[in-house]
């Protein structure tokens, strides 16, 4: 029994640092989620946290200034104007209306600096479902036919 | 072809419920029968989805885009391998191909052991067929690959749209690997379903012994193999094509696929327990559950993209399915182990902190502490929404903090375990055995150190990585010796033949000593460094121990992508030693622009160069360049730890020690005089398999 106690202890010290690295790393890294909208509502702390958005990127508004790249991002009618200050390039897939996800913070002015920019072309890998508006030059299925066993 | 294929999955599908429900009651009113035919429906599941398979390539090597599927994916100027892998690049075809390769290990299973276990393959077949029907469903009713594009006459009657061209397959996807790394990831994912369905099988049908870990052990190591290659080859992937410089994210999908392999590790491991024993026996059945339930969420998580992600290229509203499908395994599991808990009581206890046992359940507890910290930095966001209701997410550093350590406190147990003996270790017999390799690695941290190392962890992992090494070839050594002394043969072939004795034991230092590799590899992550600058003609860059030269920028066509390329002489100590051509390609089919890095690797560091195109304020080229140390050895690590999981599933050469019985005098000398690899070597050279 003796071996199954310092067993438990060994395990009991290992759980606990690495209880405390994950909070440190946690508090480091923790990153909210935001929609543009709820940016708005946003007060005290929450103003500064590092957060993510994500949004539409509005057509015509990508701008180089000083090694800046300012953008606009749109959702459900709002926006928020977005200036990129990393030093990586920004992904082959951001352009205009491509889906964007920011990572950063917001500024007193209610512009968000990102440091980290990703980017998903909306409507290239999926088939634009009916009706929705897309950029794509794919061939938009106007409705797909059933088949036997299939819905 | 469309209703060919459609048919083909209908009648799968069919043939799995037949296989399921026959089966239950073939184990119910013990009728050999039927237990008999729903084992050979479960046999025709392959046939069927085989069938739908290869109609769904045959749309994409005819360039036949009147399916939706196929028009979305591929286009005609596509090379033929990747129309071939266009196959999996999305959520229809990538879930038929789970189905296929899952009725192809379930095809193996059944059928090698059709006329072995008569107790247990009733159980398997019902639990195979019960996961093959959940993905058929899927294939049938949620993701159908077989749908044809539609379009509607003025008379407002549907024909099948004729479209001459499709919109192309996603450029990143256009990568020698993408043929090879979804096979090898997805035939992990779906090779966990053995061991499960067997696990099941004995823990409901109460079957004696440790049996299923027998039958299963070679099964669990395949698709532990095939786990590793996919997660390697997708960091290999990342590293080649995304162009970032790195090869790992901690991005959920790359975590989602290395969750199942690292309970995998834990549970190959902790078998052993058993085997050896009889302990564990709750854990190991649990370890087996988990993770085919990680699988499972793995599977999800890729598909489903509920968790953002670079690599979920095909989102959907699938989620539901996996969840209550998890929901059902789970219940099922939990189920299956209240009823039959007594069947699982340990035979031992721990004898001694000191001893196999206790590196094992250390070794245990860490890998289980690194999944459950990874698992939650993943779902962290869709947790954190659940409880608080804000989306919360957290980033590579937290990944790193936990799992940094971790892993090399497991490097140190894998030096250090396979050492001790069972039961308990002496301290004598720890000094003979680490002394020397401890002392040698220590050394080698503080040359290190001279030499301007600085960085704590990597340090550690150099020390250790030595350590491990040493007692790895110490091992073979000693265990050599032996045997060349014995059969006055050399050390050479001794080496060969002691590992032939036992390829379980040897194959396993093999894997070891590939997984070294992989953590020097990822070591020099530390001493990563980059660059990046505007470049005109005729301007250099340095960086490292290299001088890049650039020559000239020019444009290429093919029917495929037009791409802009860069000439780049690289110098090293001032002597021309290189060419590189990073590429930006713009491809026609899905109008997408993608990056084609130039890489100049070598055992000491990589040269990874990226063409990141004209900087929009002065229209002059930017070139990003990247030192990242080591990289290689990851690679080279990953192939070691390949051929040693197969020199382990090869069968053990016995013959020897019998025919020779003079032999056994040698042997036991050997063991008295304290050679733990030998005395381990003789126990157990009749105990496996």
């Amino acid at each position: 029994m003796k071996a199954r106690g310092k067993f438990v202890i060994g395990s009991a010290i290992i759980v606990a640092t690495l209880l405390f690295l994950a909070y440190v790393g946690f508090t480091q890294s923790k990153t909210y989620y935001h929609t543009i909208s709820e940016l708005s509502t946003l007060q005290g702390s929450a103003l500064h946290q590092r957060m993510r958005v994500s949004g539409d990127v509005r057509a015509g508004s990508i701008a180089h200034v000083d090694g800046r790249v300012n953008f606009v991002l749109e959702e459900n009618g709002k926006s928020l104007p977005v200036s990129y200050v990393g030093t990586d390039p920004l992904p082959d897939t951001f352009k205009d209306g491509a889906q964007a996800l920011v990572e950063g913070r917001l500024t007193p002015q209610g512009e968000f600096v990102a440091q980290e920019v990703q980017a998903k072309c909306a409507s290239k890998y999926q088939a634009t479902p009916p009706g929705a508006a897309g950029a794509s030059s794919a061939p938009t299925p106007s409705t797909a036919i059933s088949r036997p066993g299939q819905s | 072809m469309d209703i060919f294929g459609s048919f083909a999955l209908l009648l799968a599908l069919l043939a799995a419920v037949y296989a399921f429900v026959a089966g239950i009651f073939g184990i119910i009113t013990r009728r050999t029968l039927l237990t008999k035919s729903a084992q050979h429906a479960g046999m025709a599941v392959f046939g069927l989805v085989t069938l739908a398979v290869a109609s769904l390539e045959y749309f994409f090597f005819t360039n036949d885009f009147s399916l939706a599927y196929v028009a979305e994916h591929s286009n005609s100027a596509l090379p033929w391998f990747y129309k071939f892998a266009a196959l999996w690049s999305g959520q229809e075809g990538s879930l038929l191909w789970w189905s296929w390769l899952l009725s192809i290990y379930a095809f193996l299973a059944l059928f090698l052991n059709r006329k072995r276990h008569p107790e247990l393959m009733p159980y398997v077949g019902v639990t195979l067929a019960g996961v093959q029907i959940f993905f058929l469903i899927l294939n049938n009713f949620v993701a159908a690959p077989f749908k044809v594009l539609g379009s509607m006459d003025p008379a407002g009657a549907m024909h099948v749209a004729r479209i001459s061209e499709g919109s192309g397959l996603n450029p990143l996807l256009q990568y020698p690997e993408m043929v090879i790394h979804p096979p090898m990831l997805y035939l992990g994912y779906t090779g966990f379903t053995i061991p499960f369905a067997f696990a099941l099988a004995a823990l409901l049908g109460r079957y004696p012994g440790e049996k299923w870990i027998h039958i299963t052990r070679r099964w669990t190591m395949v698709a532990w193999c095939f786990q590793g290659i996919g997660v390697l080859l997708g960091a290999h992937w990342a590293y080649a094509v995304l162009g970032w410089g790195g090869y790992w994210a901690w991005d959920p999908v790359e975590n989602a696929a290395l969750l199942p392999w690292i309970t995998g590790t834990a549970f190959l491991h902790s078998v052993m327990m058993q085997e050896k024993r009889g302990m564990m026996k709750i854990w190991n059945v649990w370890l087996v559950f988990v993770t085919f339930m990680l699988c499972i969420l793995g599977t999800f998580l890729t598909r489903a993209g509920i968790v953002n992600s670079v690599h979920a290229f095909a989102e959907s509203s699938i989620g539901g399915w996996f969840v209550g499908f998890l929901a059902i395994v789970l219940v099922v599991c939990l189920a299956a182990w209240y009823k039959n808990r007594d069947y699982l009581r340990a035979d031992n206890q721990l004898d001694s902190l000191v001893s196999r046992e206790s590196s094992f359940l250390f070794n245990n507890l860490i890998l289980l502490a690194a999944c459950f910290a990874t698992l939650w930095g993943t779902l962290f966001p869709v947790l954190s929404e659940w409880v608080t209701g804000a989306k919360i997410s957290v980033g590579p550093p937290f990944f790193n903090k936990v799992n940094v350590p971790i892993a090399l406190l497991l490097l140190f147990l894998t030096g250090v375990g396979p050492l001790l003996a069972w039961r308990k270790t002496s301290f004598d017999a720890l000094k003979r055995n680490f002394a020397w390799p401890l002392a040698i690695g220590v050394a080698a941290g503080i040359v290190a150190f001279v030499f301007g190392f600085r960085d704590l962890y990597a340090l550690v992992c150099l020390i250790l990585s030595v350590f491990v090494a040493l007692t790895i070839f110490a091992e073979f050594f000693r265990g050599a010796r032996v045997i060349a002394s014995r059969d006055h043969a050399n050390l050479l072939s001794a080496v060969g033949e002691l590992t032939m004795r036992n390829t379980r034991r040897y194959g396993g230092y093999v894997v070891h000593f590939g997984m070294v590799l992989i953590f020097i590899g990822i070591s020099g992550t530390a001493f990563k460094q980059d660059l990046q600058k505007e470049m005109n003609i005729g301007d250099r860059l340095s960086i490292g121990p290299y001088t890049i030269l650039c020559q000239n920028f020019d444009q290429l066509q093919n029917d495929n992508y037009q791409s802009e390329r860069a000439t780049l002489e690289v110098f090293k100590n001032g002597r021309s030693t290189m060419m590189l051509y990073p590429e930006r390609r713009f491809y026609l089919a899905s109008k997408v622009t993608a990056t084609m890095v130039a890489i100049e690797s070598s055992p000491l560091r990589d040269l990874y160069v990226v063409y990141a195109g004209q900087s929009p304020d002065t229209g002059k080229p930017v070139i990003h360049a990247y030192i990242n140390p080591l990289v290689k050895w990851i690679w080279f690590g990953g192939i070691v730890v390949v051929l040693g999981t197969g020199l382990a599933m090869f069968p053990d050469r016995r013959t020897a020690l019998v025919l020779r019985g003079a032999t056994e005098k040698a042997w036991s000398g050997a063991s008295a005089a304290g050679s733990p690899a030998v005395g381990a070597a003789m126990q157990r050279s009749g105990g496996d398999d």
